[in-house]
């Protein structure tokens, strides 16, 4: 019986169907793995599964009705999502945006962006084992969406803000909460990072699992913390600043390897970055107007929608969407969670965009998965896959 | 500025006959290339300008345009050095929607390009895998183009004489 086996030379390969649906995917991916043993030889990855056109509902929708839709992109940072459409926009028609405004506009921005690095971090430590910081550090995740809640009403997809500024001030019930927060945040950080960051049986886990190189990393477009952590330090908000960004003093922590956990350490010191920067914005916070006067982007407050006929007027064709923006072609990026994303927008004119394409970070660097996985092992893939933090909802738009 | 200035003359005088036009949006230089040539001037742009990152690529429908430039696509690149910003465009005629895949010169153009296929049916010479990505495979139509509109128009459970709708 085993004489037979050594003599057998030809290898037969096992076909392994890794989601759509899996536990462990978290998300819908299906990658196809041909394994020699528990040696992946080859993947191939089918996308597409709530893939629901958004670039083709977005050309008949007016402008302020497709922010929505893309809170529905990356769902895990829906602010950041927002605030870039609403920066697109606003640098189409041309208007400026008060101080305050933006300055609020960081504050969501980076609590979004610690929101969601800590979902990607603890679920790396969670696929290595740890359930424990995942459950401790998530109460921080849930804080930052009760100020959410408290600022626009929603938490997860929040549709915040509005073209041209904040639809109201924070109330204080947010400042209350962001006031906690602010005080709680590193103590969780710190405490999260002492189980985790040395902990031995992750690094042995997680170093030298799934490594990509600056060269291929920017071979296949990769931006945001998984750039970084290849040792390329490209980040939107330093190299274009928007919003107010180059008002504040903050670090771009990058890795070397590419590795799993310099990934993780990338958006790990990340988060602290982005605690500085509330902090700075809180701070500094000017006084001022919240939203810019852009009547017919804005809507008017309700009192005067009753006794004024202008506001009246701009009500309904803000509500109707037949407002026209000018003519013209138009990319903008964030720093989104993932890396850059971008809306190129086409406009001719009308109530609705001629063409919108989103640059989703997801998309672009999930091609590489096939190459970071080859000839690793199941377990690594799992992990290499939590670590780039793709999210469905961004790779499918 | 200036150094996009010099990039569009560099442009012209090396590619002549392939370099349409140069304008400029917003905070963009765009470069128009005739379609066959774009792939020999990313090329150059890589290796000679240092635009090593491609940001993104796209296309366009324009319905209401002059017949031969009725489909356009759109390549940004993005030199990550002296953090400069280019977008270059090509448009072309609904039959021959022929490009050269950049693939070769950028891995992130893979999906990017068969998202373009799969969407306007722009076809890359060249291209590993030209397959849809997105949509289903049995699908016989390129969804992003203007003769598909989102909503059947005729519908009259949503009449409304009021608004124009």
């Amino acid at each position: 019986m085993t004489d037979d086996f050594v003599k057998e030379e030809k290898k037969e390969y096992t076909t392994l169907n890794l989601g759509p649906t899996h536990p462990a995917t978290h998300g819908i991916f299906q990658n196809i793995l041909t394994m020699d043993g528990e040696i992946i030889v080859d993947a191939v990855p089918t996308i597409g599964y709530i893939h629901r056109a958004f670039e083709k509902l977005a050309e008949r929708r007016p402008y302020n009705q497709i922010t929505p839709i893309t809170d529905r992109l990356n769902y895990c940072s829906s602010p950041i999502n927002n605030m870039g459409w609403h920066m697109t926009v606003e640098k189409l028609i041309g208007c400026e945006i008060p101080k305050r405004a933006e300055y609020m506009r960081v504050i969501i921005m980076e609590l979004s962006r610690i929101a969601d690095h800590i979902v990607c971090d603890t679920v790396i430590a969670v696929d290595t084992g740890a359930l424990t910081g995942f459950l401790y550090f998530f109460q921080m995740r849930e804080l930052i969406y009760e100020i959410f809640e408290a600022i626009c009403g929603s938490r997860l997809t929040t549709n915040i803000g509005r073209i041209g500024g904040m639809e109201r001030e924070f109330p204080q019930e947010a400042w209350l909460k962001l006031d906690k927060f602010m005080i709680e945040f590193p103590k969780f950080h710190a405490e999260f990072g002492a189980l985790v960051n040395r902990n031995r049986i992750f690094m042995d886990r997680t170093i030298n699992c799934g490594p990509i190189s600056a060269d291929r990393a920017l071979a296949y477009s990769f931006s945001g913390p998984n750039l970084r952590a290849s040792g390329v330090d490209y980040d939107v908000r330093v190299a274009k600043p928007y919003s107010s960004y180059q008002d504040f003093d903050f670090n771009i922590p990058i890795g070397k390897a590419g590795d799993v956990y310099d990934r993780y350490m990338v958006r790990f010191d990340e988060m602290m970055e982005s605690y500085k920067i509330i902090r700075q914005a809180i701070d500094k916070m000017p006084t001022g107007n919240f939203h810019a006067d852009l009547p017919e982007f804005y809507l008017p407050p309700k009192e005067d929608v009753y006794n004024k006929m202008e506001a009246l007027i701009y009500h309904f064709k803000i509500v109707m969407g037949e407002t026209d923006v000018p003519k013209g072609e138009v990319y903008h990026s964030v720093e989104a969670g993932n890396g850059e994303l971008g809306y190129y927008l086409i406009s001719d004119g009308g109530r609705n965009p001629f063409r919108l394409h989103f640059r989703r970070p997801c998309f672009i660097f999930y091609q590489a998965y096939t190459e970071m996985i080859k000839g690793r092992m199941l377990s690594d893939a799992i992990l290499t896959l939590s670590s780039l933090n793709v999210i469905a909802g961004e790779l499918d738009a | 500025m200036t150094d996009q200035t010099i990039l569009g003359e560099q442009l012209k005088s090396k590619f002549g006959d392939a370099f349409i036009s140069e304008t400029r949006d917003f905070d963009f230089s765009v470069y128009e290339f005739n379609k066959d040539d774009i792939k020999e001037v990313i090329t150059y742009l890589k290796n000679k300008e240092g635009f090593i990152y491609l940001t993104t690529l796209c296309g366009a429908h324009f319905p209401d345009n002059d017949p031969s430039r009725e489909f356009s696509m759109m390549y940004q690149l993005h030199n990550l050095v002296t953090n400069a910003r280019i977008r270059l465009k090509a448009f072309m005629p609904k039959d021959d929607m022929n490009m050269k895949t950049i693939v070769d010169i950028f891995d992130a153009a893979n999906w990017m390009e068969r998202e373009a296929f799969d969407f306007y049916g722009f076809n890359f010479e060249g291209h590993p895998k030209m397959e849809r990505i997105l949509n289903m495979e049995e699908m016989n139509y390129h969804p992003l183009r203007k003769e598909y509109p989102l909503e059947d128009m005729g519908r009259d459970d949503k009449d409304d004489k009021f608004f124009g709708r």
